[in-house]
């Protein structure tokens, strides 16, 4: 079997280049071109190994001035687990004032990963 | 005079021009904001990719607001007057006139040296798209959606169908769906999507929702609910195609097709328009052709990164410190831009010739080109020329001009943005 091409755009800036992944027979990467710059050959390795994304959703606040507060994953989360922490996340309710950095949820569904707080929303 | 500077809207551009001015020694620095909070729209988007370039790290939109906030909240310069609604600005002979309403002071009538327009940009609403059929609620705005879900904590449907691909349109897909909604196609007029690639990538095809290029919704159906939409291709003249058409059941469709600058302040207080932008006509200092009277951010025109908009804003701070501080000077000379062979408009729109810093020329095309060079050319002589690996309408290019070029062009020039074919 020949070597394989992998195409796929670049999300890690908004530039979106198109990379170029080339694989071996037993799924080795030789090569990653397309890319204008460092991050762009990470990117291209890990989503092959292990696609990453960074999540970001809201929680349930109590006594806020807001009904919900917004959160994200701290570092990029493996895309196959979003939908699972969204699913624990509704179940997740914190109490006003909260602010920037917060933790909302410590290791998310076992990924190691701390979702926390993106806004400050104080007490009603 | 009441205040030195007033600036109207309290968002990314507000703040950031007002901390600028701050930075530059103007002491009396007022924020007018329509909101009960400083941030702008910047409070609901969520999502992260902001400050990639101005932070070197990627924050989501409450934290890149927050970062300025503090910064605003702790400067004795710079008050702020949130819930207050702008009714009119009076340009005068050196000083302007800011007239504003509010719960707590009532009718305000503010004078001030200088103001500086931020009041963002509005989504196109359903009335400009002209689809044909019953009004049955579950058609909203994108960014309406947005509000209901990220801060409401509200969802505002199950099936969803989306029409355009602006940004915030393929964010609510991503949102949406997480949050257990079925997002079955975004339909897409042109034949290229008008958001970031970024975000088709992680928002469409991360959950695999179609993204239908040259296609519309061309009717709604429902009585008091949405009940589903009818979808159909459409040609090159962007017309529907007879027998394309297909029945999609959805209770909800999200228009998410196109943003534009809010200026009725502007066009009431008589500062002229760019008809391309929809903002303001506006030098490098961001100073619009009312003296005293500057405009930043997507008032001025739609950017597609907050970053530049902190960017931009800031110049406009620095110029309204410069205006506060010593007026317009005495002999100016303006080099009109212009886009032309593809390019759809340059901001600024004039480049005053005696610049003492390099001018940043932002502009965009009208279509997608691989592998095309750009550049800004005077009359037959080149300025500058820069390979691009890729253009697109969804994306702002930037290309800059060095101050002893501006100096050595001849009085009636004209700087042109173009793509070299
Ligand atoms: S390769 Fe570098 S420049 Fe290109 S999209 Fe990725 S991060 Fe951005």
């Amino acid at each position: 079997m020949p070597n394989t091409v992998r195409e796929m755009i670049c999300i890690a800036c908004p530039l979106g280049c198109g990379l170029k992944a080339e694989l071996s027979e037993s799924g080795e990467i030789l090569s990653v071109t397309g890319n204008s710059c460092k991050r762009g050959d990470s990117y291209a390795r890990t989503e092959i190994t292990n696609p990453t994304r960074s999540f970001t959703s809201t929680v349930k606040l109590t006594g806020g001035t807001r009904p919900v507060v917004s959160v994200k994953s701290k570092a990029p989360v493996p895309k196959g687990k979003m939908a699972d922490i969204a699913e624990v996340l509704k179940s997740v309710t914190l109490p006003a004032p909260v602010q920037i950095g917060d933790i909302a949820l410590p290791d998310a569904v076992g990924t190691g990963v701390d979702i926390v707080v993106t806004d400050r929303v104080s007490a009603a | 005079m009441d205040y030195e500077l007033i600036v109207i809207g309290g968002g990314p551009a507000g703040m950031a021009a007002a901390l600028e001015a701050s930075k530059n020694g103007v002491k009396q620095i007022l924020i007018l904001e329509r909101a009960e909070t400083l941030g702008g729209i910047l409070v609901q988007c969520i999502h992260t990719g902001f400050g990639l370039h101005y932070f070197g790290e990627e924050l989501s939109g409450p934290e890149y607001a927050g970062r300025f906030v503090v910064q605003v909240e702790e400067n004795p310069d710079i008050t702020v007057k949130p819930d207050t609604m702008v009714l009119d600005i009076v340009p005068g002979e050196g000083s302007h006139t800011v007239i504003a309403v509010n719960k707590a002071d009532g009718l305000l009538e503010l004078s001030c040296k200088a103001v500086v327009l931020a009041m963002g940009c509005r989504e196109r609403p359903r009335g400009a798209l002209n689809i044909a059929g019953s009004r049955p609620s579950g058609i909203l705005s994108a960014g309406t959606a947005q509000k209901y879900v990220n801060l409401d904590g509200y969802m505002p449907g199950k099936e969803v169908v989306i029409l355009g691909s602006g940004d915030i349109g393929l964010i609510m897909a991503r949102r949406m769906t997480l949050e257990g909604a079925k997002v079955k196609m975004c339909c897409e007029l042109m034949p290229y999507s008008s958001g970031l690639t970024r975000n088709i990538v992680q928002c469409l095809d991360d959950f695999g929702i179609p993204l239908k290029l040259s296609c519309t919704v061309i009717g709604v159906h429902g009585r008091e609910r949405l009940e589903g939409v009818t979808i159909a291709n459409v040609d090159e003249n962007r017309r529907p195609i007879p027998g394309t058409e297909e029945y999609v059941p959805c209770d909800l469709l999200l228009l998410s097709v196109g943003l534009i600058p809010e200026n009725e302040l502007s066009r009431a207080a008589g500062v002229s328009m760019d008809r391309v932008t929809n903002g303001p006509v506006v030098g490098q200092d961001r100073e619009t052709d009312i003296p005293g009277i500057f405009a930043c951010g997507n008032v001025l025109h739609v950017h597609d990164l907050v970053d530049f908009v902190t960017l931009e804003s800031q110049q406009a701070g620095k110029g309204a410190a410069a205006y506060i501080q010593k007026g317009t000077p005495a002999e100016r000379t303006f080099i009109p831009t212009k886009g032309v062979n593809g390019v759809r408009y340059v901001v600024p729109q004039k480049v005053d010739k005696s610049a003492v810093e390099p001018v940043k020329l932002y502009f965009r095309v009208g279509e997608v080109h691989k592998n095309a060079q750009v550049r800004v050319r005077c009359g037959e002589t080149e300025l500058v020329k820069k390979r691009r690996p890729r253009l697109a309408p969804g994306e702002m290019e930037d290309l800059i001009v060095k101050p002893e070029q501006l100096a050595s062009l001849p009085p009636n020039a004209v700087l042109t943005v173009e793509i070299v074919k």
